[in-house]
């Protein structure tokens, strides 16, 4: 008898164990489900600055490098190879050489060579014939000067000086190589690469298909057969179809805090997870012109913000204070804490930054029987004007009398342009969480994307000097410094950085939120159904 | 009654030429152009790339060049290219009318079909506690929002079935095909049904009062045959008015309950163009509709003579 239960425990251990085994070994096959949260413009990464396009289309290409896709915290550290297979420095930081993986085809059968790595980053540099419709990360590319394949299966990337963080930008979502045989035109509608999934069509407003690429370089994956993106622009309908378990997953990061309560409450067995998205809700002045072209003004509005008032308000206390570089744990640049709150307007005591605020525009000429009334514009969608009431409410407090100024999306960058605006309430998303793309991008002079045109030579020597510089820990430290003066120069003051939620079914396994970009997770290759 | 029609179909095609002028001026009137809400998903404007894109697209002409453009392509058959998806204009609005007519049909059979004997129980038992039930019930569809009343209805199939209807073109049983369509239909032509409810109750109540259905009833025919015979078949006309001018209307409620239901009808497609100012989607779209109504109009016209003798029109 005893030998008999002695038998049946070894085999259901066995059994448990090779369960696990199985549970545990990626299934081949099923189509993955999943809404996505709008009909985008177009299928061409490259020309597009939204996690739209990258969502559903990152998986049909491959980068030179990339980001690990199960590390959720993209760094230096965990870029590894895809079209590279290695990679090395040369020249003193000038040359970056990469060795090409050969065999691999792109989608139509052509092979891939190192052309195609020329062609894409001539165009992305502007300096080619085929030119993109769009082109926003064109300044990416500012440090290199030429490409130079040597034959078909290396390629050097010769820059003007030094830029450790270029490995970071290619390594994004957001700079897939393209092939040359195929125009920007058809990029835009029918998009070829080399990734693991094959386009299959785009309906506007309706779907996204994409095919398991039988012929992917890497065998044996991907794992699924397919992923079908249902477009539902209807917030409320797209969860209800989740709960209801008409898809495997939500479109990521698009449940908001509120909403992730009802997910949890109706579908218990989803797996959740909130995670920071890098993108920060800021406020944009226009220092040019009166009243804020006096820094006391500027300095004071900084002083009155509550910011914790904003993030419980917002996000139910589920988001994050920084400054320009995304906070810690999930941010690798931010300031200390301590640093931080030596930042006007950043100390724990409200009260106490207020009377300062309302000292300093007593100095400016103004008070209560004098109230400075200023426009706040901002755009007609909620996560921009719900900040900006709260905004004008905390305001009022320092003898500032705000009134919203609804812009709708279509004028909204030419207002902006035009300087036609006081203050402004603006959100910003970083692809990279890295300071070459942040402050080159927002705060260098004369940026495409340096709304207020900020512009200050100390500043602007100090990000090339953290660009060049190798050695990380002190490339970090310029980083806060300059993150602080930025702060206190109320260039473009950071309110808070928002946090979101992602949901999928319990069946759905290898799939990895990232904590501090929202656009470099989305190969899909290791992503399989345990059904 | 020949020159009428003839008449009446001139005076459609130069109310069309009108409308054409209007939504092509109003769109252009409208801010913003395709060129900047790309830029605006970009996060930036650059000048030169939107010169260029804007040439592409032929916006940098005249406005009377474009109209031009669009006219005699119109009339050639060819609606132009689709600024979004560069696909052919027709090519995207055609597949999305069916989908779009089936759910209008629907929503005026249930109207019809729930609102006309509805009304006529209510005026027949005016007064009593069915009536008074009956009214809260057009009432309570007057006054709720079609969006609402679609939420409304996902959320039960959700808490109640564990599921909800998403669109498939192909349903595999008549279950899902009834979710498909029957059930947004319900939601858009609820209001409809209440609207026709009342104005066959308010029609029938007029009609019951007149000498003839006294005289009908003192000849005795039967209550069936004085309130269908010979009562509702004078009161249909408002309620063929009004229905008529619901089908024109109706399509505000498609594009909510379109959006709610996510069925990619020509409603819905129709607010997502206008979003990204897509020109040769949004002005053929419109014009398609406006000769909906405007055909709407002329049927229920045409309807009028033929269940009513008294009306004739004359030259």
């Amino acid at each position: 008898m005893r030998s008999v239960r002695a038998l049946a425990a070894v085999v259901a251990s066995l059994l448990t164990v090779s369960g696990f085994a199985l549970a545990g070994e990626p299934k081949q096959g099923g189509i993955l489900k999943v809404y996505h949260r709008d009909s985008p413009a177009s299928a061409s990464i490259h020309e597009e600055a939204t996690f739209s396009v990258n969502g559903p289309f990152m998986a049909v290409f491959n980068n030179l490098v990339m980001y690990k896709q199960d590390v959720k915290q993209n760094s230096l550290e965990s870029i590894v190879p895809d079209l590279a297979e290695s990679w090395a420095w040369a020249n003193g930081g000038k040359t970056l050489n990469f060795k090409l993986r050969q065999g691999v085809k792109w989608h139509d059968g052509k092979p891939f060579t190192s052309a195609d790595v020329k062609c894409t980053f001539d165009m992305l540099m502007g300096k080619s014939e085929q030119k993109f419709r769009k082109n926003p990360r064109k300044s990416w590319y500012n440090q290199v000067a030429d490409i130079t394949p040597n034959g078909d299966f290396e390629v050097a990337f010769n820059l003007k000086r030094p830029q450790p963080a270029l490995l970071a930008l290619l390594a994004s979502g957001y700079t897939p190589v393209y092939p040359c045989h195929v125009s920007p035109g058809d990029m835009r509608t029918k998009p070829i690469g080399t990734g693991p999934f094959k386009f299959v069509e785009f309906k506007a407003n309706e779907s996204i298909k994409i095919t398991r690429n039988p012929d992917y370089w890497k065998k044996g994956l991907p794992h699924l057969d397919g992923i079908e993106y249902t477009i539902i622009t209807n917030r409320s309908t797209a969860i209800l179809a989740f709960i209801a378990g008409k898809f495997d997953m939500t479109f990521p990061t698009e449940v908001s805090i509120p909403l992730l309560k009802d997910v949890k409450t109706q579908a218990p067995n989803a797996v959740c997870v909130v995670e920071p998205v890098n993108v920060s809700t800021n406020i944009i002045v226009n220092s040019s012109s009166p009243p804020f072209d006096n820094l006391d003004i500027r300095r004071a509005m900084a002083l009155a913000l509550d910011r914790k008032a904003f993030i419980s308000i917002m996000f139910q206390g589920q988001a994050d204070i920084g400054g320009t570089m995304l906070p810690a744990p999930g941010g690798l640049w931010a300031m200390p804490k301590e640093m931080l709150e030596s930042i006007p307007g950043y100390g724990p005591d409200i009260n106490a930054n207020r009377e300062t605020a309302r000292k300093l525009m007593e100095k400016a000429g103004y008070g209560p029987e004098k109230r400075l009334a200023v426009k706040i514009a901002t755009r007609n969608i909620p996560i921009y004007r719900d900040p900006a009431v709260i905004l004008i409410d905390q305001l009022k407090g320092i003898y500032i009398d705000g009134e919203l100024d609804v812009v709708e999306t279509a004028n909204w960058f030419s207002k902006v342009a035009r300087k036609d605006y006081s203050l402004g309430l603006n959100l910003t998303g970083n692809a990279v969480d890295d300071p070459d793309q942040s402050f080159y991008e927002n705060y260098s002079c004369g940026s495409e994307r340096n709304y207020t045109n900020y512009c200050n030579k100390d500043i602007e020597k100090l990000i090339d000097q953290q660009s060049q510089e190798a050695d990380a820990a002190k490339r970090k430290k310029l980083v806060w410094e300059i993150d602080k003066k930025l702060q206190e120069d109320v260039a473009r003051p950071i309110i808070y950085h928002s946090r979101a939620g992602s949901c999928w079914q319990p069946y759905v396994k290898g799939i990895t939120i990232m904590v501090n970009s929202s656009y470099n997770g989305y190969r899909y290759e290791d992503v399989w159904m345990d059904k | 009654m020949f020159a009428y029609i003839v008449r009446r179909l001139a005076l459609m095609l130069v109310t069309l030429f009108g409308i054409s002028v209007i939504i092509f001026v109003l769109l252009r009137v409208v801010p913003g152009n395709i060129v900047d809400i790309l830029f605006d998903a970009a996060g930036f404007v650059d000048q030169a790339d939107k010169a260029n894109l804007e040439k592409e697209l032929g916006l940098s002409q005249p406005i009377a060049v474009q109209y031009m453009q669009w006219i005699g392509g119109l009339l050639h058959g060819d609606l132009g290219y689709s600024y979004v998806s560069e696909k052919p204009a027709l090519q995207e609005i055609l597949p999305r009318i069916p989908i779009t007519a089936r759910l209008a049909g629907l929503a005026l059979l249930f109207s019809a079909s729930i609102g006309i004997p509805l009304g006529v129980i209510s005026a027949v038992h005016q007064g009593t506690r069915l009536d008074y039930a009956l009214r809260v019930v057009s009432l309570s569809g007057l006054s709720l929002p079609s969006f609402w009343l679609g939420l409304l209805i996902l959320m039960a199939s959700v808490s109640l079935f564990g599921s909800m209807p998403i669109f498939n073109p192909n349903p595999a049983t008549w279950t899902e095909a009834f979710a498909i369509y029957c059930v947004p239909a319900m939601a858009v032509g609820f209001r409809s049904a209440a609207l026709t409810m009342r104005i066959t109750r308010s029609s029938m109540l007029e009609i019951l009062r007149q000498d003839y259905i006294r005289t009908a009833r003192a000849k005795g025919a039967s209550e069936t045959a004085v309130n269908y015979h010979h009562a509702l078949k004078n009161a249909i006309l408002p309620v063929i008015t009004v229905i008529g001018i619901e089908a024109a209307f109706l399509i505000g409620g498609l594009i909510v309950t379109e959006t709610v239901f996510n069925i990619p009808g020509v409603a819905r497609f129709l607010v997502e163009a206008l979003r990204w100012r897509d020109y040769p989607i949004v002005q053929n779209l419109v014009m398609l509709i406006a000769v909906v109504v405007v055909v709407a109009n002329f049927t229920v016209d045409m309807l009028y003579a033929a269940i009513d003798p008294r009306i004739r029109y004359t030259d």
